[in-house]
């Protein structure tokens, strides 16, 4: 179970917002995170806590397919992101990097910033414990949210490999 | 049923003789794409799992264009790993210093891609190959990875949205300003998950170089590929570059689109994306007074000889306006040559141009041309996006090499005519 508080962000929230470009040649998780939203949001690295959760509306990464854009998010502490419709190349990337992302018009136009929201990434449900609202979201298959859980592609495939993962962070 | 081209391309990458919009496929690829700022993580990934060896090495291809010549220790630290690695793995196509260009135009040029390919490359604008009449889709390095190491990757096959263009083109008009046209017409997620499919008499008329434009920027409406038909054009290209066979894939009179868009190119004017998204499009008469400070001609999208050539003859016997800094970035070691060749440096360099070598550099904010606060740029690239270039505050305005060259003449966004 996910829970966090909500920032939220509006649409076509592009991957140079969520990191810029100018850090593209770093891969630690958590140097990325210190700049995460720095060109919209200069403050967001500083009110944003551990398990926090981003709510948007259309197209979330839109841009760039650099994996550093989902890997910043998880970096700067963000559990999960809740979106109206999310950029294609970072969905792909979100999974494979095991950032849970999911799909919401509801939850997203009924929650403001501030707000507390639990989610149940196997079911699909997302609560606002707020305004105490339930919602259903389309759920991951069930390998996916194994994928997310274990960390990523790489990490699940390490676990199922029964490796030692040596990644920091 | 009959099948768009993006479809028979898949499906023959599967093995299939049928796929439909929504299948989950598993496809061989024919070249995995990786550059100097998305490679490293790649190489991580590769190193974690254990991977042995890369499934064809003459069929990876590391371009080292990005933050190149290396900007920093980063820069010059990933660029070492990633030379080790093609050194370690005998990668046939590492591009580095006098052989590298940026990527997508130095692929086609090399004669690496071909029309029929399966293309995945960890960068967004590897849709660009679709002007060739190859399936080309950009993901990112845990996917690139996979792929390296298989040589196969899953797709989802996408939907097909056609752009069926007629009508004779005004002058000075450009792949940049249909594309532009375009994303301002459908949004920047007007073909979210969807192929974008370009046809009709207006698109023949376009030289390569204008197609390479518009399938590149096929990303910035959302899509995952960009796509033309093969004609003679195509085929005259690609004898040109490659001796690779080619496979010739033609979308069925009874394909199945999402949408059909019907778009008059003789309508279409010279565009200009304002901050701070590409599908903020006004035509360059109706902006106004827009002064600027800096202007870059270049990048994947607007780097190559045709772009440079409509530059020349705009810039010659010209001066770039005071204060302003305009920064030519030749897109390939043989465009850079061809350039010289045509006498287009003494051009740029008699108007008080900057040339630089080939790079991507600026385009996103990496170097050579970084902007500050409250400053502002036309460039002919592909973002536009809040600090794309700079400083948070600093400005992008996208267009075609014409209005760009004519805003460095005249220190503000300007149209050709005025010059």
């Amino acid at each position: 179970m996910i829970r966090g508080k909500v920032h939220k962000f509006g649409k076509n929230i592009d991957t140079d917002a969520i990191i810029a470009s100018k850090y593209a040649n770093l891969s630690d998780p958590l140097e990325l995170g210190k700049h995460c939203m720095e060109n919209i949001d200069p403050d967001f690295g500083k009110r944003v806590d551990k398990g926090d959760i981003i709510v948007a509306t259309t197209n979330f990464g839109c841009g760039s397919s650099r994996e550093i854009a989902p890997m910043t998010i998880k970096g700067a502490g963000v559990a999960a992101v809740v979106a109206k419709s999310f950029a294609r190349i970072f969905f792909r990337n979100a999974i494979n990097t095991g950032l849970p992302l999911l799909e919401c018009t509801e939850v997203v136009d009924a929650t403001d910033p501030g707000d507390i929201l639990e989610i149940d990434l196997s079911t699909g449900t997302v609560r606002n414990v707020t305004k105490n609202l339930t919602f259903s979201a389309v759920p991951y298959p069930e390998f996916v949210t194994e994928l997310i859980t274990a960390g990523g592609l790489v990490e699940s495939v390490m676990k199922k490999m029964g490796r030692e993962d040596k990644s920091p962070g | 049923m009959g099948m768009t081209i993006t479809e028979k391309i898949l499906a023959s990458h599967a093995g299939k003789d049928f796929v439909e919009p929504g299948e989950i496929i598993d496809a061989q690829i024919d070249l995995a794409l990786a550059n100097d700022i998305t490679a490293p993580l790649s190489l991580e990934e590769f190193e974690k799992v254990g991977a042995k060896g890369v499934f064809d090495p003459d069929k990876v291809v590391l371009v080292m264009d990005h933050f190149t010549p290396n900007k920093d220790i980063l820069s010059a630290e990933n660029c070492k790993k990633i030379r080790e690695f093609a050194a370690a793995h005998r990668i046939t196509h590492f591009y580095e210093g006098g052989n590298c260009g940026i990527e997508h135009a130095l692929l086609p040029e090399q004669g690496l891609v071909v029309a029929g390919d399966l293309v995945i490359g960890a960068d967004s604008h590897t849709c660009t190959y679709g002007a060739l009449g190859a399936f080309a889709t950009g993901m990112g390095s845990t996917d690139l990875t996979y792929g390296m190491v298989k040589g196969r990757i899953w797709f989802k096959v996408p939907e097909s949205i056609k752009f069926h263009c007629y009508g004779k083109w005004p002058k000075w008009v450009t792949g940049k300003d249909l594309i532009l046209h375009i994303i301002g017409m459908i949004g920047v997620d007007g073909a979210l998950y969807a192929a974008m499919e370009f046809d009709g008499e207006a698109v023949s008329a376009l030289s390569m170089d204008s197609r390479f434009t518009i399938a590149n920027m096929a990303i910035e409406a959302g899509g995952k590929n960009g796509i033309f038909k093969v004609d003679g054009k195509t085929v005259t290209y690609m004898n040109a570059h490659s001796k690779k066979p080619y496979k010739v894939f033609e979308s069925d009179p009874d394909a199945r689109y999402r949408q059909v868009f019907e778009v008059d190119a003789s309508k279409i004017e010279l565009n200009v994306a304002c901050p701070s998204l590409p599908s903020n499009v006004k035509s360059v008469r109706e902006l106004g007074d827009v002064a600027i400070d800096q202007v870059v001609i270049g990048s994947c999208t607007n780097g190559r000889i045709d772009d440079l050539q409509t530059a020349a003859k705009i810039l010659e016997g010209n001066k770039v306006s005071g204060g302003i800094r305009c920064i030519i970035i030749p897109a390939t070691p043989r465009i850079y040559r061809q350039a010289m060749r045509e006498g287009y440096f003494d051009i740029f360099l008699d108007a008080g141009c900057v040339i630089s070598p080939p790079t991507c550099g600026p385009c996103l904010g990496g170097h050579m041309g970084i902007l500050a606060k409250g400053e502002r740029a036309v460039a002919t690239t592909n973002r536009n996006f809040i600090g794309r270039m700079g400083h948070p505050q600093s400005e992008v305005y996208l267009a075609g090499p014409a209005v760009a060259a004519a805003s460095a003449i005249k220190g503000r966004i300007a149209h050709p005519e005025e010059i």
